[in-house]
């Protein structure tokens, strides 16, 4: 943190991946997992600017019970458009395929992923994928809902469903690929000594949701099939009044997108994983453990899908079941916070930018799955399924963490990708402004959600306005805390202070090459000969190698 | 509204204390642990900040008590929500027997609600207080989702089958009902109000019923108009067996199982008529599947309630032996 006068100014490496070749063509068709990243870290921010756009216009039109600024069937749209932008096309994506894509490879010290082609091969998929989704939006919008219920998406609906649901389809087999991709990146490349248990948890947490991406994501291509087939051809997989089931659809639904909730978080914790023992300069409190979460949360993160489907109608019994796997995967996410909070215990805490998101996403995180405990709850969720409370659950989960999770990552590996650093304080203003904004956007959503407002309500009764007065405002600062962001980081990329081999320092392999790196990562292979997170046999990161504070080893284990 | 910031919803059925009870315990609990997490949090980033720029942590690895409570405590804490919220869900989901039923049609985008007498309201619906309500749920186009905040209920409404909520309104008054189910366009408007009445002025409001038909003789009409009264014959003579006493009652089928003849039955029997087949006859009745309308449906459904006091035949009723009426697994 402090400026010491006597550094003399640093310069870039003069080979780099940036630099190694030039014009559109070398970036079209690469096979560097870096380029390719940043082909990504381009695609995913141009949908979380629509998405945000439809949730500004959103929260605008709420500001009044009545509804001032859309009609109802443009509303609906937004809405929808919102949620598939962010989910499909921003949050799935995010971190696995820009951050994943560009440190999975230098965190095991090796060249590239296992298949380059098919890395890319799963960037073109998602841009195919992403402009049957544009086209839906642009040639009358999506109404149905990003759950895409039938029978209303596959027979009522008088909106763009058709292309919207084969821009998603197309779009899963890139998530399948990349998952592919990392799985046997992970189990085949790592360098010497790098062990499983030496892995960085952000390679755990990857190897956790590429297990989810591979199993569940042929589930909804399967099931956006079928319901295309019944919007194109009237097939009657899922319309009553052609022997079809509509809950069916749910089932199938729900299959695959209960677990893709933690597609979204899994790698926000594996990110956070990284940034609390860096910041705090300290190993990660309970490795196993935290390792152990993340596999089961994917493992039982499959079984609880009919959670969303309480007050279907469905049996009582399934609704036990589906109640109680979903206490049990509330257990493992509890267990990787305490571990987290752990970690600061008896640490050499800072409070850079990167921090300030892992602190920001524990607050968030916390309340988010705290809340989802509301709605596991059979009893309560009669009362609150379908509401705001809903809403504003899913938001803490998602925005408050995965995203979080995504913006301090971005933060954290930023002057890896590109050599710079950008500018702190501003950074760590527009941290802060992010957490007030989003709590003043989301947390009078709950309140809202148990005194039963409905989602997706394009107009109200009065007596909900002085809540959504407060999240329309929230939201108005929310987005001066995306923009900011946005605005620094695209200009330090090219005009920031450079940054350094290890700015911070920190201990993963990805610090030991230049920045930025070179096309083939390492000039040799590494070879690993210590634990993760180990700033004490590191004489290389220049570090103090006696920690200042006086704290005996808790007992228990060495 | 007595409160700017109000919290709790008003609290009128007889699920409203309980779920707010449930709702209360789970707050506590989050907020001890947010409060637990957060203090800890601040107490380690204050005492542990870094105090030279070069200074590392202390070596800890970690500590296997300590992950055992963390993993246990929360445990027995989230099975104590698990079946709390499993007690009340399996007391809303098992109507008693005594209930006041309406039949309910959700369609887009507005509700078609009818009184057990027939008269009919559209987004109103008015009852009893401290009587059991049970709404029978149906819907003629897309799921919509029945749902009285104050009332701490809803259920889906899903075209193709009917679903049952219940509960018992213990106040007077007037409560929003919304349809909490994305449906389309007009969603957001599709609800209206509940009002809860003293049962005198309830009987009073239902005598005064203008010139709304009765469902038993609508449907009775229409059981004649398709021509039902060819083959289910009264006395047990005809192709089809007799409906009298069917309803609510149990009906051996022809694979020997037996199935309780509810209104979910005889909406299925109406529609695929083929599904199951009495024992002793022939799947020779046509499926009314597009020529009836929900409605049509719901007034068929209330004659064949009605003939539950006619006499039975002894020979040719769907009524199965009472040896057999045990329920099979």
């Amino acid at each position: 943190m402090s400026i010491t006068a006597a550094v003399p100014a640093k310069t870039l490496p003069q080979h780099h991946y940036l630099n190694a070749t030039y014009g559109i063509r070398s970036w079209l068709l690469t096979v560097d997992h870096k380029r390719i990243a940043l082909l990504y870290l381009a695609s995913v921010t141009f949908f979380f600017f629509i998405g945000g756009f439809f949730a500004m216009m959103i929260r605008l039109h709420l500001l009044t019970p009545s509804g001032y600024l859309l009609s109802a069937d443009t509303y609906n749209r937004m809405f929808t458009m919102h949620g598939v932008a962010m989910i499909f096309f921003f949050l799935i994506p995010s971190i696995p395929a820009v951050l994943g894509n560009f440190f999975i490879p230098l965190m095991i010290g090796a060249k590239d992923l296992a298949f380059p082609k098919i890395n890319l091969l799963s960037w073109y998929i998602y841009v195919i994928g992403g402009a049957f989704t544009l086209y839906s939006m642009i040639s009358g919008g999506l109404d149905t809902g990003w759950t895409f219920y039938t029978p209303l998406s596959t027979v009522y609906s008088n909106s763009a469903v058709a292309p919207a649901v084969i821009g998603v389809f197309i779009t899963g087999f890139s998530s399948i690929l990349t998952g592919l991709n990392f799985l046997v990146t992970i189990h085949t490349m790592r360098a010497p000594g790098m062990t499983w248990f030496r892995l960085p948890m952000f390679v755990w947490a990857h190897y956790a949701t590429s297990i989810v991406m591979i199993l569940g994501t042929p589930v909804i291509a399967i099931t956006l099939a079928l319901a295309g087939m019944e919007r194109l051809f009237g097939l009657g997989f899922f319309n009553p009044a052609m022997g079809g089931d509509p809950i069916l659809f749910q089932h199938l639904f729900w299959f695959y997108s209960h677990p893709a909730v933690y597609i979204m978080i899994l790698p926000a914790m594996g990110v956070i994983s990284e940034l609390i023992p860096t910041f705090a300069r300290k190993q990660l409190f309970g490795y196993h453990f935290v390792a152990a979460a993340s596999l089961a949360i994917a493992v039982i993160g499959f079984l609880v899908w009919a959670h969303h489907m309480f007050v279907t109608g469905q049996s009582t019994y399934a609704a036990l079941a589906f109640s109680f796997l979903t206490f049990l995967v509330a257990i493992p996410s509890a267990v990787k916070t305490f571990n987290w909070v752990a970690t600061l215990y008896g640490g050499s805490i800072s409070f850079d930018t990167p921090m300030l998101y892992a602190f920001g996403f524990l607050g968030l995180f916390l309340i988010g799955g705290l809340t989802g405990l509301f709605l596991g709850c059979l009893g309560t969720d009669i009362h609150i399924h379908d509401t705001y409370f809903v809403v504003a659950h899913f938001h803490y989960i998602m925005v408050g963490g995965a995203v979080m999770g995504y913006l301090g990552g971005l933060h954290f590996w930023w002057p890896k990708m590109t050599g710079r650093m950008y500018p702190e304080w501003l950074a760590r203003v527009s941290a802060l402004i992010l957490f007030v904004g989003f709590n003043l956007t989301f947390f009078p959503q709950f309140l809202l959600g148990y005194l039963g407002m409905p989602r997706r309500y394009h107009v109200y009764p009065p007596e909900f306005q002085v809540y959504n007065v407060m999240s329309t405002a929230g939201a108005s600062i929310l987005a001066i805390g995306y923009l900011l962001p946005m605005i620094y980081l695209t200009w330090s990329a090219f005009y920031g202070r450079v940054a350094g081999d290890n700015p911070w320092p920190a201990t993963g392999l990805e610090w030991k090459t230049q920045s930025p790196p070179l096309t083939e990562n390492f000039e040799v292979t590494p070879i690993v000969t210590w634990e993760p997170y180990d700033f004490h046999h590191r004489p290389d990161l220049g570090l103090d190698p006696v920690s200042t504070h006086e704290i005996m080893p808790a007992h228990g284990d060495d | 509204m007595p409160s700017p910031l109000p919290f709790f919803p008003e609290q009128a059925s007889s699920f409203a204390g309980h779920v707010d009870a449930l709702f209360s315990y789970i707050l506590v609990t989050s907020i001890f642990f947010t409060v637990l997490v957060t203090l800890l949090t601040l107490f380690a980033a204050f005492r542990f900040r870094r105090k030279s720029a070069s200074e590392i942590g202390a070596e800890i690895h970690g500590n296997t008590a300590l992950e055992i409570g963390w993993t246990l405590i929360p445990l027995i804490l989230a099975l104590g929500m698990f079946a709390w919220g499993a007690v009340i869900y399996v007391h809303y989901r098992t109507a008693p027997k005594d209930t006041l039923d309406i039949y309910v049609v959700g369609k887009q985008w507005m509700w078609k609600l009818q009184q057990p007498t027939g008269r009919k309201e559209i987004n109103e619906l008015h009852i009893p207080v401290n009587r059991n309500i049970k709404l029978i749920l149906g819907s003629e186009d897309v799921i919509h989702n029945f749902y009285v905040p104050a009332f701490r209920v809803k259920m889906d409404v899903v075209p193709g089958r009917y679903n049952t909520m219940w509960f018992r309104p213990t106040k007077v008054g007037k409560y929003h009902f919304f349809c909490s189910q994305y449906c389309g366009t007009n969603h957001a408007v599709m609800g209206g109000w509940v009002t809860v009445m003293d049962p005198a002025e309830y009987a009073a409001w239902l005598a005064d019923e203008g010139g709304d038909v009765n469902p038993v003789s609508a449907g009775e009409k229409l059981f004649t108009q398709l021509a039902c009264t060819t083959c289910h014959v009264p006395n047990g003579t005809g192709r089809g067996p007799s409906l009298n006493g069917v309803y609510g009652a149990h009906v051996l089928l022809a694979d020997g199982s037996t199935v309780t003849a509810d209104e979910s039955y005889i909406r299925e029997s109406i529609l695929q008529p083929k599904a199951k087949i009495v024992a002793g006859y022939q799947p020779v009745m046509p499926t009314f599947q597009g020529l009836v309308s929900e409605e049509q449906i719901l007034n068929l459904t209330a004659y064949i309630k009605s003939l539950q006091t006619q006499p039975v035949p002894a020979k040719g009723a769907g009524v199965a032996p009472a040896s057999s009426g045990k329920k099979s697994l």
